[in-house]
């Protein structure tokens, strides 16, 4: 199971002195140490990490490189590849392929020396501190739960359970291929609806990228065919101003917005949907269910914001309900987009606050990180929403700092600037 | 016993390394890694963004100082740099000169395999 780590201290966030203290110390460092006291614990003691997400796989990395290899990081992932979100909806307008998205584990789990099991956690024995997986257990001294999010299909009337021909394509993988392969098929002047969930979801601004793609894919290849999106909330949910020009410009008479459309009743095998304003029938039917903390969250009793999300410290991203669990990425309630670089943020500050509490150093009580998020509306123009985040000790919050805001239009520059921001975040977590 | 007492003084060890390290770099650290999603790891770019590793600590400063105050055009750096205190950007300039300026590694892609 041990894995043969490369001390990557010097190359990973360190100031010179800190370079020449981990050349120092770097003989000093666990896994440098000779076998007899390898095999002994851990100086840090031990993280098991649920899931290789994002949020996971950020939080192991870090976790490693700056605890100099003294802390032992388990992940627990059952997927064999990484398959990124963002960009997905590129390939449902055909700028992207799904393999242009996918990545090996191999390197980030060589390189900073992690110990993988391939398994899914089924339960967490939180008093006796052990993970069940489907074969075996595991001990930790500190756990972090990275799972994304669930679908709460059985809150769709009329769906009450996944439905084969209704993807929601809502974690990038073969649900994407799926709608994609329905698109092509669909004939020229068919209606593609999407449905948008109330409640917070993964990524906001999402949905309204996704309909830009499919447009820009009905502009090409067919023409007479339409997107309708059904919005169960009062309004675009994030860059309004900025889906408004997409929607009322170029795909003006392709794409038609309802608000306040949640789903009455829905009939899935005439994929048919009766809202308070209308009935609609759709060729290929995209619904995005409402959303909830990951399953595991559920299972160990963390989902305490209306038993949807999970409550934790900002500074440490400790449960509320916990102090060993810590929980990052879609799965916590922060009043904050669920998007990949806040994932990748709040497990560099996880990251950080655990070493220090697992070295008995105070953790930094008032992170301050940058996040960004880019939405394309066709296959060379994106446009972005940026902030500054601070902790807010008073509202007990990341708090948005001054400055922030939109861009003015999307661009082409704009849309090379995002295609670099999806390469250097899948380096920043996969290498 | 013995084996108890030596896990004892190495985690002493690297608790007091570990706080010399936290000492220099403190809360900057987290802050320069949320610049990696757009700049590379450790300020090395992958392509398209500038890379900050190595970069010059006053030309650093005067950059984002520019940004701030709108004197350098930008498409999204404004409003990253008016979200930071004069005294972060000092911070970010210093650690972005130390990191070593290195080619990043290439992306482990692979063809989709179909399990998820
Ligand atoms: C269509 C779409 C477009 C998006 N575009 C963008 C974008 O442009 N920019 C952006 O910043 N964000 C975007 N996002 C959002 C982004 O994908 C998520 O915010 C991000 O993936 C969250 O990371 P995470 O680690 O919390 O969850 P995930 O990335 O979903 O990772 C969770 C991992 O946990 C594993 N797991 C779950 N349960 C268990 C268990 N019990 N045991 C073991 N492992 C488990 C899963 O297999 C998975 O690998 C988009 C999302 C979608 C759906
Ligand atoms: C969303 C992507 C993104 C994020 C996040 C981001 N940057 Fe930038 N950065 C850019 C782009 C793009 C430019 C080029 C100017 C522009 O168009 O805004 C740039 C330019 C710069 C420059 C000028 C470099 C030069 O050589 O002229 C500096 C300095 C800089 N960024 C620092 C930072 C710091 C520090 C952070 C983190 C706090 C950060 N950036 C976060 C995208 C980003």
């Amino acid at each position: 199971m041990q894995t043969d780590a490369v001390l990557t201290t010097s190359s990973l966030g360190g100031t010179r002195r800190q370079f020449v203290r981990s050349v120092i110390y770097g003989g000093l460092a666990f896994y440098g140490l000779p076998a007899f006291a390898r095999a002994s614990k851990p100086p840090l003691g031990h993280v098991v990490i649920v899931g290789a997400g994002f949020a996971g796989l950020t939080a192991a990395k870090y976790l490693r490189a700056w605890s100099m290899g003294n802390l032992k990081v388990t992940i627990v992932e059952p997927n064999p590849q990484f398959i990124s979100c963002p960009q997905s909806n590129l390939v449902l307008g055909g700028s992207r392929t799904l393999d242009q998205l996918s990545f090996g584990y191999d390197l980030t789990r060589k390189q900073h020396g992690l110990d993988w099991v391939n398994d899914t956690v089924t339960a967490v024995d939180l008093a006796n501190k052990q993970v069940q997986l489907t074969r075996g257990k595991l001990s930790y001294d500190r756990l972090i739960l990275a799972p994304g999010v669930d679908f709460n299909v059985s809150k769709i009337p009329g769906m009450s359970a996944p439905v084969a021909d209704i993807p929601h394509a809502w974690k990038a993988g073969k649900q994407t291929l799926q709608l994609r392969q329905q698109l092509e098929s669909m004939p020229d002047g068919g209606v593609f609806v999407m449905t948008i969930p109330t409640g917070a979801y993964r990524c906001p601004p999402g949905p309204y990228e996704r309909a830009c793609q499919v447009a820009h894919y009905f502009k090409q290849h067919k023409p007479r065919s339409k997107v309708i999106i059904l919005d169960a909330n009062a309004d675009i949910m994030s860059k309004k101003g900025l889906f408004l020009q997409s929607f009322n410009g170029a795909y003006q008479g392709v794409i038609e917005y309802h608000n306040n459309s949640e789903i009455l009743q829905l009939d899935t095998a005439s994929k048919t949907i009766k809202t308070d304003f209308e009935t609609v029938k759709a060729d290929v039917l995209n619904v995005i269910p409402p959303q909830l903390a990951g399953k595991v969250a559920q299972v160990a009793g963390l989902n305490n914001v209306d038993g949807r999300w999970c409550e934790v410290d900002f500074v440490t991203y400790a449960s509320s309900l916990q102090a060993d669990v810590h929980i990052i990425g879609d799965s916590i309630s922060a009043g904050l987009p669920k998007s990949a670089h806040m994932a990748t943020s709040q497990a560099k500050v996880c990251a950080a606050a655990i070493i220090d509490l697992q070295s008995g150093n105070a953790p930094n009580p008032l992170p301050v990180f940058a996040n960004t998020c880019y939405s394309f509306v066709d296959d060379q123009q994106a446009m972005h929403v940026a902030n500054v985040y601070r902790y807010d000790p008073a509202k007990k919050a990341m708090v948005s700092a001054e400055g922030g805001g939109v861009s003015a239009k999307a661009s082409t520059q704009e849309g090379q600037y995002a295609q670099a921001w999806a390469e250097n975040i899948w380096a920043d977590t996969l290498t | 016993m013995k084996q108890r007492y030596v896990n004892i003084v190495w985690a002493c060890v690297v608790a007091w390394s570990l706080s010399a390290q936290a000492e220099d770099s403190s809360a900057i650290h987290t802050l320069a890694a949320s610049c990696a999603a757009c700049h590379g790891p450790n300020g090395n770019s992958l392509g398209g963004t500038p890379t900050l590793a190595a970069l010059n600590e006053d030309y650093f400063v005067q950059r984002m100082q520019g940004f701030k105050d709108g004197s350098v055009s930008s498409t999204v750096m404004h409003h990253h740099a008016k979200g930071l205190t004069s005294a972060e950007i000092m911070a970010l300039a210093s650690y972005f000169a130390q990191q070593p300026r290195q080619t990043p590694q290439a992306l482990p892609r692979q063809s989709f395999k179909g399990a998820q």
